[in-house]
């Protein structure tokens, strides 16, 4: 079976625990770290490739932990013709991966940085950015 | 009478006296005059003190330049371009040579708003109350006409009872969508008359199925605008977007050295009938914005490091404008509004004008305040002041913390307005009107009342 890719979402209480090394050590899960964006004292986003026999006995443990799972059924692209290039959404991406290019001010939008938190849907003043299922 | 070529002996000036432009009319002769006495704004010619003032270097007309637009040999450039041209080459070179600067922004700007005339039905109605897409319209006027404002939302919008609201259309969007040729549901109610029998109506319209669309927007081009921090413990969502707690990130809201009145802080140039760039048309400034304040901005010193308080109020032709330049906007947990295009050419009449239009991002700079609590609740003071070239390399520091920084207006589109302005202006389509009354600037002292709660 393919490893299975999710979306883990961390409040403040949550970001700071060795999930990876539990699922690795007593659920001897196989992960890989996709996109992780974590500040210890605000929200963080993580996209694993997990695989292993106890997958689902490791995303309980998540869960148990408060931490939020979903499967990476999303992206979010940008409508360029509604980007405005304000920068509005720069200072809430956690990855970096929408990002003023200086000195020409210019707003730019790497996807493979993306770790879909979604923050910036909800910040962008012109709804340019919009998820795709 | 032959001009007298000794040199000028200490303390005098020697000039010549089409240099010196008298009040009434120009000095007939070269004098030598007193220093002192040019700079009270005086000279003593053949015994008689005249009114006037010394030419700085270039002077134009609005009639000068139209007459050189005209024959497509204006030599415009952006206020951006025009910065380095200064550093390069002086003032009074690059003031001999450039006719005109034009600026940009694009940006929300919520005081602004729409009338409408949408023609008469058989039989007619009065329209006392007008919805669009579900939003209100401002019906107390005439029959049939409307005014739709940008924040304007629906009566059953969920605001911010599932905070922090999302805001999703409103008054700025219908603006978006008529501009782009899009139908809209119009509904109207009335109590019926005499003369005006029906009493509701529901229909479609699109912009080209209504007599006016007037663009008019009472409060634009705020001249400077606050950086907006948050000192608070929780975010909050305002119209300065959202602001992380802690001083988590600063937005601000000008395009800087672009700015219009920035550009001209005297209002020297602008005034009523001053032609301009509106949401991608051509409109009008017709007065002063609601809120005019123009001052300047000092720092701890006194000295001079910006200006603000300034506003337009402005008028065009909603029909002739682009929905890329007129941009429905929702701000998360504060409300709708609309990104407004506008740009404003600075004719360079003189060199005192082209100083303050070559202000570059070093010198401008804007108050940072606090909006969990200094603003909220209207506490005089500041956090410091930034300049605009700090706040575009994506960091300043605020009470000793480094704290990122985010635009609301976007750098590159008023980039593109002011180049599209001068490109207007290069081809001869677009010429300068010549203010019939400027407007009131720093010297005049306006400051704004407060409501007191009585
Ligand atoms: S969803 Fe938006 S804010 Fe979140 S990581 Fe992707 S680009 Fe950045
Ligand atoms: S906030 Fe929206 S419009 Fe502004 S730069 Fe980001 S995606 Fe573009």
């Amino acid at each position: 079976m393919a490893p299975h890719k999710i979306v883990l979402r961390f409040t403040a209480t949550t970001s700071d625990q060795p999930i990876i090394y539990h699922l690795v050590k007593d659920y001897d899960l196989v992960v890989n770290i996709v996109k992780a964006k974590i500040n210890p004292h605000l929200e963080g986003t993580m996209v694993l490739d997990l695989d292993g026999e106890r997958y689902e006995e490791g995303i309980q443990y998540l869960r148990d932990q408060g931490i939020t799972v979903h499967p990476l059924t999303q992206e979010v692209v940008r409508n360029h013709d509604r980007c405005t290039s304000c920068g509005a959404c720069t200072g809430h991406c956690p990855a970096n991966a929408i990002y003023m290019e200086r000195p020409s001010m210019e707003v730019q939008f790497n996807g493979d940085k993306c770790v879909v938190c979604l923050q910036c849907l909800k910040v962008c003043p012109v709804r340019a950015m919009e998820v795709r299922i | 009478m032959k001009p007298s070529n000794h040199p000028a002996s200490p303390g005098q000036v020697l000039i010549p006296a089409e240099d010196f432009l008298l009040t009434d009319k120009r000095c007939v002769q070269w004098r030598n005059i007193q220093t002192s006495s040019v700079k009270k704004g005086f000279i003593s010619c053949q015994g008689k003190e005249h009114e006037g003032r010394i030419k700085m270097g270039i002077e134009r007309t609005y009639a000068e330049i139209n007459a050189r637009i005209k024959t497509g040999k204006a030599v415009v450039l952006t206020a951006e371009e025009v910065i380095g041209k200064v550093r390069e080459q002086g003032l009074s070179k690059t003031a001999a040579e450039v006719d005109v600067v034009t600026t940009g922004t694009f940006g929300p700007m919520c005081s602004s708003g729409a009338f409408l005339n949408f023609g008469h039905s058989a039989p007619r109605i009065r329209m006392s109350k007008v919805w669009l897409n579900g939003v209100p319209a401002y019906t107390g006027i005439a029959a049939v006409d409307a005014y739709i404002g940008v924040t304007e939302i629906a009566e059953d919008d969920p605001t911010n009872s599932n905070y922090p609201g999302e805001f999703r259309y409103g008054g700025g969007h219908i603006i978006e969508d008529l501009v782009a040729g899009k139908p809209l549901k119009l509904e109207a109610t009335s109590y019926g008359t005499d003369c005006y029998p029906r009493r509701d109506i529901e229909t479609t319209i699109t912009i080209n199925d209504i007599n006016e669309a007037i663009l008019f927007n009472p409060r634009n081009a705020y001249q400077n605008y606050n950086c907006a921090v948050n000192l608070g413990d929780k975010t909050i969502y305002t119209y300065m977007g959202t602001l992380k707690p802690q001083l988590g990130n600063a937005n601000y809201s000008t395009s800087g050295q672009l700015s219009p009145l920035m550009k001209d802080p005297n209002f020297s140039t602008i005034g009523i009938g001053t032609r301009i760039f509106l949401g991608g048309g051509t409109g009008y400034v017709v007065w002063n914005g609601t809120q005019h304040f123009p001052g300047w901005l000092k720092d701890g010193d006194g000295n001079i490091v910006g200006s603000a308080g300034g506003t337009l109020s402005v008028l065009g032709d909603l029909k002739q404008m682009k929905p890329q330049w007129l941009r429905g906007t929702s701000f998360q947990g504060y409300g709708v509004t609309l990104t407004v295009g506008l740009g404003i050419p600075i004719p360079i009449l003189n060199e005192e004008i082209l100083r303050y239009a070559a202000l570059s991002d070093e010198e401008l700079h804007a108050p940072v305040v606090d909006y969990s609590d200094g603003y909220p609740n209207r506490k005089p003071g500041n956090l410091g002041l930034v300049s605009y070239a700090q706040l575009k390399s994506g960091k300043i520091t605020v009470q000793g913390k480094e704290v990122p920084t985010a635009p609301l207006s976007s750098y590159p589109k008023a980039r593109e307005i002011a180049h599209t302005l001068k490109e207007w202006i290069q081809k001869g389509d677009f010429l300068l009107g010549e203010p019939v009354q400027l407007l009131p600037g720093p010297a005049a002292g306006l400051t704004g009342k407060v409501l007191e709660n009585k």
